[in-house]
């Protein structure tokens, strides 16, 4: 018997359509109503239920009332569990992170959310990597990796992965865009968690005849490689990151995955650092900076990782600068060069050309960066 | 004419695994008594082995008798579909030609079969004679100087040229600062593999967006720490680099040696060289290009062949002919040799096969070979593109040579197909079908290579397949997602092989873990 | 003159009329439009200088035959060379089943269309499996050499070391494959071995191992013959180090010997040529590596391992055992690689098991090593001759010791070849310590007489 939990974001996608960007907060909610816009993220939730429906009778279908999953699971031909303590009408992000929390305990085998970024954050709030999820995309704001492509592409996805075809679980960034700003067209994205989602294995790196090693081998490959060359000489300052991340694992230190560390001779000397303390240490000691591209469209500055200002980025140098990326990463920008942002355009130009990304042990790819 | 679909089944003897045949105390063959004499005179034999290495219980394997032991494998090969009785297009980069079967009587005759390499040479100068012929015309083949035959496959055709590298380099006394081997992403994996073996590090070059290797990116990482650029050529989406020779000189450039992968010459036989590109390594696949057949898997032979300044590193022995005495002979008095690779001299019968098919063709046979294998790949390439849904892996660069890589990534997005879908489905019609290698750059992949072999006929035939999936995956795309519906099995459910506690290699390791069918212990 | 086009029997489209239907419909004028990528400067301007090609087959037939003569076989003179290639009878049914267009000519399909293949893959790691009493066994891989180099690097990859050692009693020829494949970041040390036994030097081992060693590698029987006695001592001994016992056999002997797991094996390697492939001049061979059925040793096998599966109508079928390799090592990232090798030998040795069954392989070790005792004490009574060198048991391999015979291993060899005779291994060159001394083999094609005929021979030659 199979357990999937569902929750459905109704209100996610409305702004979209009448050329708000976003539904976060009553007041803009209040526009786009009164602009006549209509909840449509049901009717692709129900579009991402279809493929299920050939396990229906093998399927527990666990979710909240009303129009936050009930009501798209029934027009689906489902019998679904509802889970108590949800409001039907009218929800709001705590019950997204409720419905959440409840169904982690209710021990779902996933967890299917409709909704955009908005919703991805409250889920990652409220269960982290707990629980594999996958989300079906109907929001405006699409940034996070953790949404399929289409929402029958999330049904299919969750089909293969309860039938166990497709097992190999990855994390994958959880993205906070500024409302405001990007409602004046600019784009100011913060990295603001992770979310295990399920991924097919054709995605990721091997041979023709051999079977292909998971996400997490890589990143140990990688920081295996990066530890092997580390120069005690050098401070070290570590981005954010799943892939960097691998690398203060394996040399048994703490460290934030959603800030920017330091090491120095193999210990840490400073957890998520702030672009002033950041630009203290820089001045004071010679560094070289490993990071790895963060969100889905490759960008290895000024998503996420705003604190290393280009005041620090030229006090390191390009030649210091270690780019890290599982093979899987680079392929999931199909083609398209890795972008720089910093805020500073001749940096960012700088920065540009051909750079030597490490992506396994004793392995570089030699990939663009653009600006 | 207008192809017609066959209503092919799959051969489907739904055959136990032959331990559920057995029956204790049958024979499927006897062997050989010991003279009675023998026996008097030393006993029973076992007694003379120490006790703690005799063996104390009987090998546990099946008893049958000989006709069963043949139906049974008889059986087994008719659910294996062979290159001989299909259109085998699908197995793109495997290069699947017709294997001569006058090579068969060639490579079984007892004048092969029964030569022992330890002989004294004079009894087997019809081999050696056949070695070194066979370097000959590789020679001319490829344009380079020597050749070691002695590599047993593609992937080992690559390690060894690794070792030729590393004491290239070595006998320079560089071999620690040329630590580097650039390679690209479209090359075969093992062109990255191989030599990490060697203790090298590997850069992979992405293509640009013509398709081709980023010969800017290739400038940027070329250094005095490069010992070698490793490249297929055409790679397999089918795109020869035409910038190959100014790669060459980059890396020759920077003190660096080059190796081509010549996994994909099928459709470069007269036509093109290694030596015209000007590399310094290269390697063949027998079991490829030059008509020996796959074997399920082997036996195969990657022979490899160098420059002049290379020649004193390949492995020992090498067939050289005494002129003054007319006799072919192992050479091993080669000091500067990195030893050995395989056992022995080679793959001898895949050799022999190579060089009859060389024979029986020349110059002009191997040069129509190409073109015949260009031509067929153009064509279905024209017919293909046609179908609804079908992309072509960069699709701006118009040429492929004799292979291509295409992408249902359109069909996948309108339909919900993806290219798995599709090629259980093929199975429904008799053929096979392959992807890509991982990870799959281009999505959704289909790489199809029609060699000489083929008819046109046999080509429509083929494409008449596709567009008939095709109509399916937009019609009734359930066909697909259940299929196969007309293979040898059904749906094989690949929980078990996940799982240490549940998979099982052998057929006492499952009796270990599992009663009857898949009940666990 | 009209010189009309040649139609190739292997190329269907190389018929005029067909390839201009096919120019008109892709839309050019001549292949060469097709291949426009190739720049001018790399373009074959000349035909390749050749040999003028056999046509028909009539006459490709004729030529290669003409070759081959050239050849004399085994069958045509009594041959007693081992050394890694062994001369023993392939049942009819072996060659028949390989020589089936179908497993000849497949590939790498999936295990829907190529069932067949999978399941003789299966079944072929099963009764290798019995035969060595292990769970997991790899597809072949290209040799025995190749076997040894791959379990040696596995040892360094689960143990994270980088020292192994290596038993001296080896071919030569070996070594040299395992020396380069070490090489450069595998350091091999040499076992000594008694010269009294020809077994594996205890005492050198003590002296040798330590905590750097990441694996310990024996032949059983040696290359010289022997029979190992000390399984369980250099077992404890190994183990006692924290290093893995990796012991290399001829699979043939396995019927009358214990499987090395039973001593300690930790990896077993080997050679698949004796179980029903014909020598082909040493073109048959095929290796084969297996361990117990633990994922620290299944995650480091490079090659694809095949599992029994279910299917959704209760049919037997199999797919790529998948386990995420989760060990890792610092060195040793990579798995080598994986490529074609020999496959279709897996499948020989397969039908070979099966026809030969449990009693066949029991009585094929049994009367190889009678013989050999015989031929043992036969030669031994020859004056000037001594056998058996050392103080151990053997199986079909044993050392000939012609140092006081007054000729040398190459005289003795010449003079054999004369009577149709191929004699034993020269070993003078490879182990100058016992001088002018040869390896002969044994084994179940030799009757009593073509073993008299040897010793009245050798009588001859002094």
């Amino acid at each position: 018997m199979y357990k999937i939990g569902l929750i459905v974001n109704p209100i996610a996608g409305m702004g979209g359509r009448v050329g708000l960007k976003g539904t976060d907060g009553r007041k803009i909610l209040q526009k786009a109503k009164s602009l006549g816009a209509i909840s449509f993220s049901p009717k692709r939730a129900s579009a991402a239920l279809k493929p299920l429906s050939i396990i229906q009778d093998n399927l527990k279908l666990i979710t909240c009332p009303g129009d936050m999953g009930e009501n798209e699971a029934i027009s689906c031909g489902f019998v679904p569990d509802i889970i108590n303590g949800i409001k039907s009408k009218e929800t709001t992000f705590a019950d997204t992170q409720k419905a959440a929390r409840i169904l982690q305990d209710r021990g779902v085998d996933l967890l299917l959310f409709a909704g955009g970024d908005g919703t991805a954050r409250d889920i990652y709030v409220a269960i982290g990597t707990t629980l594999p999820v996958i989300g079906i995309p109907t929001g405006v704001k699409i940034h996070s990796a953790v949404f399929a492509s289409s929402p029958s592409r999330a049904g299919e996805l969750s089909l293969l992965y309860l039938q166990k075809k497709v097992h190999k679980l990855r994390e994958v960034e959880v993205m906070d865009i500024d409302e405001q700003a990007f409602r004046n067209g600019i784009v100011k994205a913060r990295l603001f968690g992770y979310l295990k989602i399920p991924y097919e294995r054709r995605y990721i790196q091997g041979g023709k005849l051999g079977s292909s090693p998971s996400e997490e081998i890589i990143q140990k490959a990688i920081a295996e490689d990066i530890i092997e060359s580390m120069d005690n000489d050098f401070l070290y300052i570590i981005g954010p990151g799943t892939t960097t991340r691998a690398i203060m694992q394996r040399l048994s230190l703490s460290c934030t995955l959603l800030g920017i560390d330091a090491v120095y001779k193999k210990e840490v000397i400073g957890l998520d650092l702030s672009e002033r303390e950041l630009l203290k240490l820089v001045n004071k000691e010679k560094a070289k900076l490993i990071i790895t591209p963060i969100g889905g469209q490759g960008y290895i500055f000024g998503r996420g990782n705003q604190q290393l200002s280009p005041q620090v980025i030229r006090k390191v140098k390009r030649e210091n600068i270690i780019i890290i990326a599982t093979y899987n990463k680079i392929v999931s920008l199909k083609g398209s060069p890795l972008l720089v942002d910093t805020g500073d355009l001749s940096l960012d130009r700088e920065l540009s050309g051909y750079v030597q990304i490490v992506t396994n042990y004793h392995e570089r790819t030699v990939y663009r960066v653009k600006f | 004419m207008k192809t017609k679909l066959r209503n092919y089944h799959a051969v489907c003897w739904d055959e136990p695994i032959i331990y559920e045949l057995n029956r204790n105390g049958e024979r499927a063959i006897l062997v050989p008594e010991v003279d009675k004499k023998i026996t008097e005179t030393v006993g029973d034999g076992i007694s003379s082995i120490p006790k703690s290495m005799r063996r104390k219980n009987a090998p546990q394997l099946p008893a049958l008798s000989q006709p069963q032991v043949l139906r049974h494998f008889l059986r087994l090969s008719q659910e294996t579909l062979g290159m001989d009785f299909n259109i085998d297009i699908g197995q793109g980069t495997c290069t699947m030609k017709y294997s001569p079967k006058i090579h068969e009587q060639f490579a079984s005759s007892e004048k092969v079969a029964e030569m022992h390499p330890y002989q004294d040479e004079s009894t087997s100068q019809g081999l050696l004679e056949i070695m070194y012929k066979t370097e000959q015309l590789f020679k001319e083949i490829s344009g380079l100087d020597r050749f070691s035959l002695h590599p047993g496959g593609g992937s080992h055709g690559i390690y060894a040229i690794s070792s030729l590298i590393y004491a290239y380099f070595k006998s320079r006394g560089e071999e620690d600062k040329r630590d580097e081997i650039i390679t690209t992403i479209f090359s075969h994996p093992s062109d990255a593999a191989a030599p990490k073996v060697q203790g090298y590090k590997i850069i992979i070059i992405y293509p640009d967006d013509n398709g081709c290797p980023d010969i800017e990116a290739l400038k940027k990482v070329v250094s005095e720490r490069t010992a070698a650029l490793l490249i297929t050529n055409p790679e397999d989406t089918g795109i020869y680099n035409s910038k190959i020779a100014e790669f060459a000189k980059i890396v020759h450039d920077s003190g660096g040696l080059c190796g081509y992968d010549q996994a994909n010459a099928n459709g470069l036989l007269g036509i093109t060289r290694a030596k015209e590109a000007n590399f310094d390594l290269t390697f063949f696949n027998l079991h490829k290009t030059f008509s020996s057949p796959h074997g399920c898997g082997g036996p195969a032979s990657g022979i490899v062949g160098v420059t002049n300044k290379l020649a004193k590193f390949l492995p020992v022995p090498v067939v050289d002919y005494d002129k003054k005495n007319n006799k072919y002979f192992l050479d091993y008095d080669r000091p500067d040799s990195i030893g050995k690779v395989k056992d022995f001299y080679g793959v001898i019968p895949v050799i022999l096969r190579a060089y009859a098919w060389i024979m029986s063709l020349g110059a002009e046979g191997l040069r129509e070979v190409s073109n015949v294998a260009i031509l067929n790949n153009n064509y279905i390439m024209k017919k293909l593109l046609e179908l609804r849904g079908v992309s072509m892996a960069f699709p701006e660069h118009k040429h492929r040579i004799e292979q291509v890589r295409y992408s249902w990534e359109k069909l996948t997005k309108e339909t919900g197909i993806d290219t798995e879908d599709i090629q259980r489905r093929i199975f429904d019609f008799g053929t096979h079908y392959w992807t890509s290698h991982e990870p799959w750059l281009i999505p959704q992949p289909f790489t199809i290579e029609p060699s000489e072999s083929y008819s046109k006929d046999d080509i429509d035939e083929f494409v008449a397949i596709l567009g008939q999936i095709v109509k399916e995956a937009y019609e009734e795309p359930k066909k697909l997602k259940d299929a196969p519906h007309k293979s040898s099995v059904h749906h094989i459910d690949h929980d078990v092989l996940d799982d240490p506690a549940k998979w099982a290699i052998t057929w006492r390791a499952y009796k270990k873990k599992y009663n009857g069918y898949f009940q666990r212990k | 003159m009209n010189s009309k086009k040649i139609v190739y029997p292997y190329i269907p489209n190389s018929e005029p009329q067909v390839q201009k239907e096919m120019l008109q419909e892709i839309g050019v004028n001549s292949i060469n439009e097709l291949f426009s990528d190739i720049p001018e400067k790399l373009l074959l301007h000349k035909k390749m200088n050749l040999p003028k090609p056999f046509l028909s087959e009539c006459e490709l037939k004729r030529h290669v035959e003409s070759i081959l003569l050239k050849n004399s076989t085994c069958k045509e003179n009594i041959n007693f060379l081992g050394a890694g290639c062994w001369q023993h009878y392939v049942p009819a049914v072996v060659d028949e089943v390989i020589h089936r267009s179908e497993f000849l000519t497949a590939y790498a399909g999936e295990p829907y269309e190529d069932h067949g293949r999978f399941q003789a893959g299966f079944e072929y790691a099963s009764m290798m499996g019995d035969m060595l009493e292990m769970d997991v066994v790899s597809i072949p891989t290209y040799d025995w050499s190749q076997a040894a180099s791959t379990s040696l690097r596995m040892s360094c990859r689960i143990t994270g070391r980088n020292e192994v050692i290596v038993s001296k009693i080896i071919n030569p020829n070996r070594l040299l494959v395992i020396k380069n494949y070490c090489n450069p970041n595998v350091n091999v040390v040499m076992l000594d071995f008694d010269s009294k036994t020809g077994l594996a030097d205890i005492n050198d081992l003590e002296k040798k191992i330590s905590n750097k060693t990441a694996g310990v590698y024996i032949e059983n029987p040696s290359y010289l013959g022997s029979i190992e006695s000390n399984g369980a001592k250099l077992s404890e001994i190994i183990h006692k180090a924290g290093a893995l016992f990796l012991v290399g056999v001829d699979p043939s002997s396995l019927g009358v010997l214990t499987p090395p797991i039973n001593y300690g094996a930790d990896i077993v390697c080997g050679d698949l040529q004796p179980l029903g492939i014909h020598m082909n001049y040493g073109g048959g061979v095929a290796g084969f590596i297996a361990t117990r059925d633990e994922k620290e040793f299944v995650s480091e096998y490079p090659s694809r391992l095949f599992g029994i599966a279910p299917t959704e109508n209760g049919e037997w079928g199999f797919g790529d055992v998948m386990w995420e390799r989760t060990s890792f090592a610092n060195r040793e990232s990579s798995k080598e690689f994986v490529g074609t090798a020999a496959a279709l030998w897996g499948i020989a040795a397969s039908v070979y098991l099966a026809v030969m069954g449990p009693e066949g392989m029991q009585e094929l070790g049994k009367g190889i090593i009678q013989r050999s005792l015989y031929a043992q004490k036969e030669i031994g009574k020859i004056k000037g001759v001594k056998v058996p060198v050392f103080q151990a048991a053997n199986y079909s391999e044993f050392v000939v010791d012609f140092n006081n015979s007054g000729k040398n291993i190459k005289e003795v060899n010449k003079a054999l070849l004369k009577k149709g005779i191929f004699g034993g291994k020269d070993l003078s060159k490879d182990f100058p310590q016992f001088g002018q001394s040869a390896l002969y083999c044994v084994t179940e094609i030799h009757t009593k007489e073509d073993i008299d005929k040897l010793v009245f021979a050798l009588k001859e030659v002094f």
